[in-house]
């Protein structure tokens, strides 16, 4: 059992997400950052599928009832560690990025909710979000594996790979450079920048969306859909971003620089 | 139909009869693609591995799939006008696709002369179970949340529960009738 003794504002229960739901409307869900998760579970002994914590910058605290190993990737990273029962870890500020990712061995086994224990902010589906207090079983996906590289945290200017949405034709210009972060949940991101005017305005009738659709409201501003974004929407995508480079969006704090670029 | 790209690995298809179409696709589809998604005029396939032949497929009729619910409702709302009970009641409608909130379903075949509106402004809260309807869609509210739909009734059907292996009563194609409780 891991308990939470100080949480951050978005401490949250991630896995891979909860896909192939979106026709029930129900969104995807996972870890902003898979890249950082998956490095983390590896760290831990932890297979792909063991679900870790994705905790927002501040400081968090939590202790272990058991022995056990934990490791952090993302924003903070700490190699793996081992610990009795009765220490406690705390993961606090970082240099660059937004989420860390604490994997402890085994991983956290909370009842899996349509095979996901990730919790989802928009919909309230799966694990509520980590508050002081909470208690957290742990399992047994171990797995001795390779760990992957450690993705780069952002800072100050980042490009990411966009391709044409569905709507692309329906504005004046295509995304490119000029824009910064502004907020960003787990929702999606809100970039500020050069607004982005239709040539097309006619109301678009809801549609689906993806992880990294680059919505546009009427205000002109995008808006980076990330992992639990609603299942529909009703304003235009003008891009998508590439998957491998939407954990890059998800670690920006805000006012780094988004350069867009195409295929 | 008209077929659209999306992003990295999406298509977008515009077609007449999006749940039609979903329904069918999904008996062709199952294993090119993650998801797919129909909407109002458009059904989304997420994640396609394969490039599917989308000539060989035919819209299904969602009127013949064996889904079919029943919801008795409480006729009590702040919103109700004159005819729209009797027609709620003799309309038989069908699932056109899901989203807002998990298992909120918008429902078509409403006769165009009840189509109203939305509220210009949206309650704050309206309860869960509540029938309403805005456009050209009926709708139930799985749970309680903001809403701008006209409140006709309330029903005590649930509509959306986790610990069921199909969590949501409502999915795409399903034929729902509404009578009273």
């Amino acid at each position: 059992m891991l308990e939470v003794m100080k949480a951050v504002p978005l401490a949250t229960i991630q896995d891979r997400g909860r896909p192939g739901h979106a026709h029930l409307g129900i969104p995807h869900a996972g870890a902003l950052d898979p890249v950082s998760l998956d490095r983390a579970n590896a760290l831990a002994g932890n297979s792909s599928a063991a679900a870790g914590l994705e905790l927002a910058p501040g400081r968090f605290v939590a202790r272990f009832h058991v022995d056990g190993i934990y490791a952090v990737a993302g924003a903070v990273s700490v190699a793996p560690m081992s610990v009795r029962a009765g220490d406690t870890v705390e993961i606090g500020g970082s240099a660059a990025g937004m989420f860390s990712y604490l994997a402890v061995r085994g991983g956290v086994d909370v009842p899996a909710v349509l095979g996901s224990r990730s919790t989802d902010t928009l919909s309230g589906i799966g694990p509520a979000v980590l508050r002081r207090g909470s208690l957290l079983p742990l399992g047994t996906l171990f797995a001795d594996r390779l760990v992957p590289p450690a993705l780069e945290m952002p800072s100050g200017e980042i490009r990411v790979r966009v391709r044409p949405g569905p709507r692309a034709s329906w504005f004046a210009q295509t995304l490119s450079g000029g824009y910064s972060v502004s907020t960003l949940n787990r929702i999606g991101a809100r970039l500020t920048g050069p607004p982005l005017t239709r040539t097309v305005t006619r109301e678009l009738p809801s549609e689906g969306l993806v992880a990294g659709a680059v919505q546009v409201p009427p205000d002109g501003q995008p808006i980076v859909f990330l992992a639990d974004h609603p299942t529909t929407g009703g304003y235009p995508v003008i891009a998508v971003v590439h998957p491998e480079d939407l954990p890059l969006i998800a670690q920006c704090r805000p006012s780094t620089r988004v350069v867009f670029y195409g295929p | 139909m008209r077929v659209l790209e999306y992003g990295w690995d999406g298509l977008l298809l515009e077609v007449d009869d999006p749940v039609g179409w979903f329904l069918a696709l999904r008996e062709h589809l199952e294993t090119d693609v993650d998801d797919i998604v129909p909407a109002a005029e458009t059904v989304l396939l997420k994640g396609v591995r394969k490039l599917p032949a989308l000539e060989t497929v035919s819209p299904k009729t969602a009127i013949k799939t064996d889904r079919a619910v029943t919801v008795p409702v409480r006729w009590n709302g702040p919103d109700l006008f004159d005819g729209i009970v009797e027609a709620m009641r003799d309309t038989v409608f069908t699932v056109a696709f899901c989203g807002f909130a998990p298992g909120f379903a918008y429902l078509t075949g409403l006769p165009e002369a009840f189509h109203r509106p939305r509220l210009a402004t949206p309650r704050r809260s309206v309860p869960a179970g509540s029938v309403a309807i805005a456009g050209p869609y009926a709708g139930v509210y799985p749970r309680e949340s903001p809403g701008g739909w006209l409140l006709l009734g309330v029903t005590e059907l649930v509509l959306f529960d986790l610990s069921k292996e199909d969590p949501a009563l409502l999915t795409p194609g399903t034929t729902v009738r509404f009578t009273d409780a």
